[in-house]
């Protein structure tokens, strides 16, 4: 990294030695887990720069739109509109929440039995390593699950502006309308932050461009059920994982340029892994960067996986918002709607989800799947019970995992998995 | 003279060796501790030894596999296949080995249906037992048969191997009966052992391998925790690299 970014980290108040550190480790995990990687399509050069610039060249790039006089809103969560963020004349980006950093300082502040994920986006924060966290002018929380919830009664006397967002748990006419409500009194507040009205045009434009980034997310999501499948599991999860960091309409032009090389190596059935390597779909808890861990065991042990049932995949991607309305309030209703079918474990029931895990093993062809629990995650560990049931009734192996960011179970992890692998053979 | 396959089980304590002939019969095995330097202990145990192919299992398998560039195999399809050998109609497995224990339940074909294993720690392992036998002065060989000589068990709360051994420690310093701990101790992971069998399946015979297998008050307790039948070959800790030789020898 040059000494330009030197002064940029310094500037917004990094510390310096933790965060070179931070990536050291991050560049040498990058290099063992995805350069190695054999077949890699071509268009994966885009997101290696843009990993290699992830707190660089990004990081500047947010700086000089704020020079400009746009605001950055940074969130934990699918369930903050980007269209809204976005027609207000604000850039959202996704915080950082991937690896375990400043762990003694977090424990001053959270019980230790608290998910690697909170845990790491206090981390981020205490350990002054996070530049978009530092870059961004509000912070958006969500009232999800108890952990988060409770979490950001803390976080709000770490960080400057951070804004609360509650949201339903139950999918019911008055669920629907505190979201509403909610998603209303969020624009109201991104109008107050940018201080520019978001009209039908600018809500048009944002949903549209949202809407881009989504499709191509879909096509890329689709091409992953040919056999050979043409991009690692790695790989798309990577994509999955940028789309929360970049310029969206660059990231809808990169995405389309790599489905447009894998469609071609579908035709000449070319593809990462030979045919008939065994298939796996990995439901759960989101995998944020650099949480890499459980796709790198499974692809190093004679797997591919072919898709992600997760906030950091299908579950957060998918559905398009509906971008005919004439009004803000339609509009609106629109985005209401779109994000109310995110069938998150903290709804309560929440048969959607099991329903999507059955329709995305049918689409993408897969033998098996992985139910990805991180440790204390009590929504997704409990519906990992009756899922694994649901599903091995349906002659759909199973194979239920909890783990959290450490790398003290890996061995244990690969036993695990390669004989799972074994299973599916 | 036919043709010899040998499976390597490399084990967090022990590494067994075993060598099959083409009718799959046991021509020779080995074991010794792993150590600290578990490649070494391998090669000398594999020196001099004759085989056309080897498959290795454990969880250095995978060092084995670079080390000598061989195949390898889980531990649990390892355990399933040289359980099959002894018990062809069995249907339920349970592993508890140095550090590990699974449970794994098979379909008619003897294809591995589904398992369950401990988590990160050695809680429920052979490793918790040897510590425990350590602390109450029985030596491993005879801790079970001097529990089994207990007429009730004391119950122990702990799993975690140092928490245990320090709830341990303090029943002795209260006066308490060895040998009724040691039966509390054997009950605490029994029950450990058949919370796993019971995830995977729920009725038959049970085969017991690994080496706490040779264990007759685990075997006692198991049978009586869960009603069911507890199969043991004769050479428990054997069946993970029985298995493995086995799995060597069906590669064409």
């Amino acid at each position: 990294m040059t000494e330009d970014y030197r002064e940029m980290w310094t500037h917004l108040g990094l510390d310096l030695d933790a965060h070179d550190a931070l990536l050291g480790v991050l560049g040498g995990a990058y290099q063992d887990i995805f350069l190695s990687q054999k077949n890699r399509p071509e268009g994966m050069k885009y997101f290696d720069f843009v990993m290699s610039e992830v707190h660089g060249l990004r990081i500047k790039e947010l700086l000089d739109e704020k020079k400009a006089g746009r605001k950055i809103v940074g969130s934990y969560c699918v369930f903050v509109p980007e269209e809204i963020v976005l027609a207000a004349g604000a850039t959202l980006v996704g915080l950082c929440s991937g690896a375990d950093f400043a762990t003694p300082e977090v424990e001053k502040l959270l019980p230790r039995n608290t998910c690697a994920l909170i845990k790491s986006s206090f981390g981020f924060k205490l350990g002054k390593v996070c530049p978009y966290l530092e870059s961004a002018d509000m912070i958006v929380g969500e009232n999800t699950c108890d952990g988060k919830k409770k979490a950001y009664e803390s976080l709000g006397h770490l960080v400057k502006n951070l804004y609360v967002m509650d949201l339903p748990q139950v999918k019911s006419d008055q669920g629907r309308a505190l979201l509403k409500s909610e998603y209303q009194r969020f624009r109201t507040a991104m109008e107050a932050l940018t201080g520019a009205a978001v009209t039908s045009e600018s809500l048009k434009q944002a949903i549209q461009t949202v809407n881009a980034k989504r499709a191509a997310i879909h096509r890329l999501s689709i091409l992953r059920k040919a056999d050979p499948a043409p991009i690692s599991g790695l790989d798309a999860l990577l994509a999955n994982q940028v789309f929360f960091y970049d310029n969206p309409a660059r990231f809808t032009d990169s995405v389309n340029q790599i489905c447009d090389e894998l469609e071609k190596r579908i035709a000449e059935k070319k593809g990462v892994f030979p045919a008939g390597t065994p298939r796996i779909l990995v439901s759960g808890c989101p995998q944020a960067v650099p949480n890499w861990k459980l796709p790198f065991i499974v692809e190093t042990s004679g797997a591919v996986i072919v898709g992600e049932e997760s906030c950091v995949g299908e579950r957060g991607a998918r559905n398009l918002t509906d971008a005919s309305g004439e009004t803000v309030d339609e509009m609106m209703d629109a985005i209401v709607d779109r994000y109310y079918q995110v069938d998150c474990a903290i709804f309560t029931p929440n048969p959607q989800r099991l329903e999507h895990i059955q329709e995305m093993v049918a689409t993408y062809r897969a033998d098996g799947v992985i139910h990805y629990g991180l440790q204390f995650c009590q929504p997704y560990l409990m519906e990992s019970f009756p899922i694994e049931k649901a599903l091995e009734e349906k002659k759909i192996p199973t194979l239920r995992i909890e783990t959290d960011y450490s790398m003290e179970d890996v061995g244990q992890l690969k036993t695990r998995i390669e004989a799972f692998i074994e299973q599916l053979r | 003279m036919g043709k010899r396959f040998a499976g390597i089980d490399i084990g967090s304590r022990t590494i067994e060796l075993v060598v099959v002939d083409t009718s799959g019969k046991i021509v020779d095995s080995l074991q010794t501790d792993t150590g600290f330097d578990p490649m070494t202990a391998a090669r000398k145990l594999i020196h001099g030894m004759d085989y056309d192919r080897i498959m290795a299992t454990g969880y250095g398998r995978n060092l084995f596999e670079i080390s000598f560039d061989t195949l390898t195999v889980t531990e649990i399809k390892a355990h399933a296949t040289g359980a099959r050998t002894f018990f062809p109609d069995a249907h339920t497995v349970l592993d508890i080995g140095g550090q590990d224990s699974k449970a794994i339940s098979l379909f008619e074909t003897g294809r591995v249906k589904k398992f369950e294993m401990n988590d990160r720690c050695a809680a429920g392992t052979g490793k918790f037992l040897e510590i425990m036998a350590k602390t109450l002065g029985f030596d491993i060989e005879s801790f079970g048969r001097e529990a089994l000589l207990s007429e009730k068990d004391i119950a122990i709360s702990s799993m975690c191997t140092v928490f245990a051994e320090s709830e341990v420690t303090s029943l002795i310093a209260g006066g308490k009966n060895r040998r009724e701990i040691a039966r509390g101790l054997h009950t605490s992971v029994i029950q450990r052992a058949a919370g796993m069998i019971n995830r995977v399946s729920s009725t038959g015979d049970i085969v017991f391998t690994g080496g706490v297998a040779k264990n007759p008050c685990m075997r006692q307790l198991l049978a009586e925790t869960l009603g069911r039948n507890v199969l043991t070959p004769e050479d428990p800790q054997l069946v993970g690299a029985l298995g493995a030789a086995l799995l060597a020898m069906e590669i064409p």
